[in-house]
């Protein structure tokens, strides 16, 4: 009886920590990421961002595949193509880590939409690309290097 | 007004092939200017395309993406004369929308 009343006032608490998740935008309900995120696209780090955005946990997955040039000789332009074939991919999530401010932006495919997109970023030094992947309320991540011989910042 | 983008939208198969070219000059706030001054923010913030007036691709992007965007999507379930219509929207509130149709392939 006692282990009744317990797992109930457990169940009431997580109810509870859920809800202020959401509402504190860890969780977002429904489309992956919600409005125009301000303080991931201002987090200074590609760690904050991800957790700005709820997507810090992601596990590493090979099945993201990200086409870009290995040596970019204008960081002003450097072309990214990205492919998700994790099954049920609903959102592609980009962050260049040693830009200023790395979280470049997140796209979201629905109704028939491919989880494919193709990109021109400004890369300010060489960087990690990460990109996060979001299928089934789970995220899935990959990272490649791109070295840039002249910068796409400031100037 | 921004000049209007150019999109392309062709398919293979029954997937359009939609790529599109954006007119902004996507200033990211450390670029200074011939008198030495810095350019202000101004950017593409978030990006939207409907295919037949069902949103398909939604983007929320940063300064980082490069001057003139470029952006490229894929829509199965598309068919030849299928409408594509493209909004974007900046820092600034200036918007532009603009709209092709599904070409079959060498058309």
């Amino acid at each position: 009886m006692h282990d009744t009343r317990r797992t109930v006032l457990k169940g009431i608490w997580s109810v509870g920590a859920l809800a202020t998740a959401v509402g504190a935008g860890l969780l977002s309900p429904g489309r992956a990421f919600a409005a125009w995120n301000k303080g991931a696209f201002e987090a200074k780090s590609a760690i904050d961002a991800m957790k700005a955005l709820g997507v810090a946990n992601a596990e590493d997955s090979k099945a993201i595949e990200i086409r870009a040039p290995e040596i970019a000789e204008n960081g002003a332009v450097v072309p990214i193509d990205i492919t998700s074939n994790i099954p049920g991919t609903t959102a592609i999530a980009v962050f260049i880590e040693k830009n200023p401010f790395p979280y470049t932006g997140s796209f979201d495919f629905s109704q028939g939409a491919v989880p494919y997109v193709h990109l021109r970023v400004k890369i300010g030094e060489s960087s990690p690309v990460r990109v996060v992947v979001t299928a089934g309320g789970k995220h899935y991540m990959t990272a490649k290097e791109v070295k840039v011989t002249i910068g796409g910042c400031g100037g | 007004m921004a000049d209007p983008m150019k999109i392309r939208a062709t398919l293979q198969g029954d997937v359009a092939d939609v790529r599109v070219l954006m007119a902004h000059p996507m200033e990211t706030g450390q670029r200074k200017d011939a008198a030495g001054k810095i350019v202000p923010l101004h950017f593409i913030q978030t990006i939207t395309a409907q295919l037949n007036g069902k949103t398909v691709f939604n983007a929320d992007v940063s300064q980082a993406v490069s001057r003139n965007p470029v952006f490229a999507f894929k829509v199965k379930g598309a068919k030849a004369g299928d409408k594509i219509v493209i909004t974007w929207t900046d820092n600034k509130g200036e918007k532009r929308t603009d709209e092709t149709v599904v070409r079959a392939a060498g058309s």
